[in-house]
């Protein structure tokens, strides 16, 4: 496939990048700000052959993706942050059954029905389950139009390689702002991973059964500690980050998705004035990458970390229990539409 | 030496392979495990069975998957049409159909339900009614008559706290995308094979691609009816019938 640079939304890089990515299979529910993603999948799930459906509800759009996947499909939703808490039931089953699908969350502001501004207040939600039950998504967190392209290939590919879902966690300036990117292609594994386990009919083979469910005493435990020890392999492998400046920096700054532009901008303007700033942008969320800050906190104790999200400090917990009190671990943040501008974030290193 | 053909001896009743040769968890004289063998006869009898996945419900028939000899899958409480759409959509070469019981299809799962059905799917969907949460242990179902006592109705269900029993057939029967919906009984033997052949028919409407199929099963819970399982089977005809017509509903 030739390669065209185009001007797009992340949401709908979202979507084209699922398509590139084998995905013929979505189900969605309006909710703003995430539209043009749902409207990008109904054209061109057309043109390509797959199916959309506009599902009666976010938790009728999660169960049919249950069913996508169990009959092998590369199946997709997406959402955002109220609509994500209907979700959490078919997420747990589908990390139950073992099941491979992508969700895309496209935050905005909450509690409750919040408003339709960005924000990053969902880390939780997406990092510790979500749902019921010991388990774990993969999340991945892109920063630009592009990235919002590339990761879903590599969604698509860690949710089949590891039979879990996997969470592409933006925010609402993500999912509404135009950037130029490269389309290209993205199907680099989708034919090479079988899935002897789905439901297509039991021709010349036994019955496979798709379920979450053990009701004998000891069962369970069992496909709990299967579970764990495929999280620790996602751990020990698929962590995943950017560093700038670690070398030098005598301060940090950890900043995720959109938040961690704005961050770059504050280093980049306070290493002119020769400030020695560096920045952590975890790329996954879960796993986390905590091996660097584990690294940074045992070499370096003068160190200081400056944690900046669009939340109340949800990252800064993985930061704080990366870090165990060996260095310094600050905080920036606001939400419920408030996103710290540079000034504010200059202001506060001066303070530290 | 005489060969067994020589006999005149043929068999003409066996179990069907599309079920297991094991027990099942059911109780004495409950309807399920006659609408598996149902099920699974007409999965043999239309030579299906290479070609259908089922969807299991929450509820006393969670298992179903462990009885059933073909490809299964769970689905979340009341999820089962949303989980069978996106499979019969895909793989419209499969037999897809899902087993739901009266709380599961008729309460938690109404929006999955109905919306499947005004879709029009091509979907065959085994609705089991036998008034009562089963699996929970005897709570209010949707299609409760009023005055039965449950666990959650103590003195009975009453019209102006509960509601009416919930005729989802009659409702489903309104959207132009079910083709069929019949309603059928356990009661009898002659009421089981009107039953079989309603189940049949919604098959093989779905492998002539005619639409959205349900068959509506009255079915006995001598367990959480409190009655014997003789008495629970004339229950059902002298009660539940008057509720639930029996008969073909569109």
């Amino acid at each position: 496939m030739m390669t065209k640079r185009i001007l797009m939304t992340g949401n709908e890089a979202i979507a084209e990048g699922a398509i590139q990515a084998g995905c013929r299979f979505y189900a969605g529910y309006p909710i703003t700000p995430q539209n043009e993603l749902t409207a990008y999948m109904a054209r061109r799930m057309l043109q390509v052959k797959g199916i959309f459906i506009q599902a009666e509800s976010e938790l009728s759009a999660i169960n049919m993706v249950f069913g996508a996947a169990a009959v092998g499909e590369r199946a997709m939703t997406s959402s955002s942050s109220p609509g994500m808490s209907l979700k959490q039931e078919g997420i747990s089953y589908l990390a139950g059954a073992e099941l491979p699908a992508v969700i895309v969350n496209i935050m905005r502001g909450g509690p409750g029905l919040g408003n339709i501004a960005p924000s990053q207040s969902d880390y939780f939600q997406a990092t510790r389950g979500g749902g019921h039950g010991d388990y774990r998504c993969i999340v991945l967190a892109p920063s630009c139009v592009q990235e919002a392209y590339n990761f879903m290939g590599v969604a698509f590919d860690l949710a089949d390689r590891y039979r879990i879902p996997v969470i592409v966690l933006g925010d609402g300036m993500l999912g509404q702002m135009m950037e130029p990117m490269v389309i290209h292609s993205l199907n680099r594994k989708a034919k090479g991973i079988e899935k002897p386990w789905a439901l297509t009919g039991c021709q010349a083979r036994k019955p496979n059964v798709i379920k979450s469910f053990y009701l004998k005493e000891g069962d369970l435990e069992k496909f709990n500690l299967k579970l764990q020890k495929k999280y620790r392999l996602i751990q020990q492998k698929e962590a995943c980050y950017e560093g700038l400046f670690l070398d030098d920096a005598k301060t940090i700054l950890v900043a995720y998705g959109t938040m961690a532009r704005i961050a770059k901008n504050v280093l980049y303007k306070l290493r002119e004035k020769k400030k020695k700033i560096g920045l952590v942008r975890p790329i996954t969320l879960w796993p986390f990458p905590k091996g660097i800050f584990q690294q940074l906190s045992v070499q370096r104790k003068r160190l200081v970390a400056l944690v900046i999200e669009m939340s109340y400090g949800q990252m800064l917990e993985d930061v704080k229990l990366c870090t165990d009190g060996k260095i310094k671990v600050e905080f920036c943040g606001r939400a419920g539409g408030g996103i710290p501008t540079e000034r504010e974030i200059i202001k506060k290193i001066a303070t530290l | 030496m005489l060969e067994r053909n020589d006999l005149a001896i043929k068999k003409i009743f066996s179990r069907p392979k599309s079920l297991r040769d094991m027990q099942t968890h059911y109780c004495a004289g409950c309807g399920h495990g006659i609408t598996h063998r149902l099920v699974a006869e007409v999965v043999d009898e239309l030579e299906i069975r290479e070609r259908v996945i089922a969807v299991a419900p929450v509820g006393c028939a969670v298992v179903a998957y462990d009885y059933w000899d073909f490809d299964c899958s769970e689905a979340a409480h009341g999820r089962a049409l949303a989980v069978a759409t996106a499979m019969k959509r895909l793989r419209p070469q499969n037999i897809v159909f899902t087993y739901q019981g009266d709380g599961d299809l008729a309460a938690i799962g109404t929006n999955e339900t109905i919306h499947a059905a005004n879709r029009g799917e091509n979907l065959t969907v085994i609705f089991i009614n036998n008034a009562v949460y089963g699996m929970t242990g005897g709570q209010m179902a949707p299609t409760t008559l009023i005055g039965q006592r449950t666990t959650t109705t103590p003195k009975g269900r009453q019209e102006k706290i509960h509601g009416w029993p919930l005729r989802i057939s009659e409702m489903l029967a309104q959207l132009p995308g079910v083709k069929y919906i019949e309603r059928v009984s356990l009661h009898t033997p002659s009421e089981v094979l009107k039953a079989k052949q309603a189940i049949k028919q919604a098959f093989k409407n779905q492998i002539d691609e005619v639409g959205f199929s349900l068959v509506e099963i009255l079915s006995p819970c001598p367990t959480y009816w409190e009655m014997s399982p003789p008495e629970a089977l004339e229950w059902i005809k002298q009660v539940m019938v008057k509720e639930f017509p029996l008969g073909k509903i569109k």
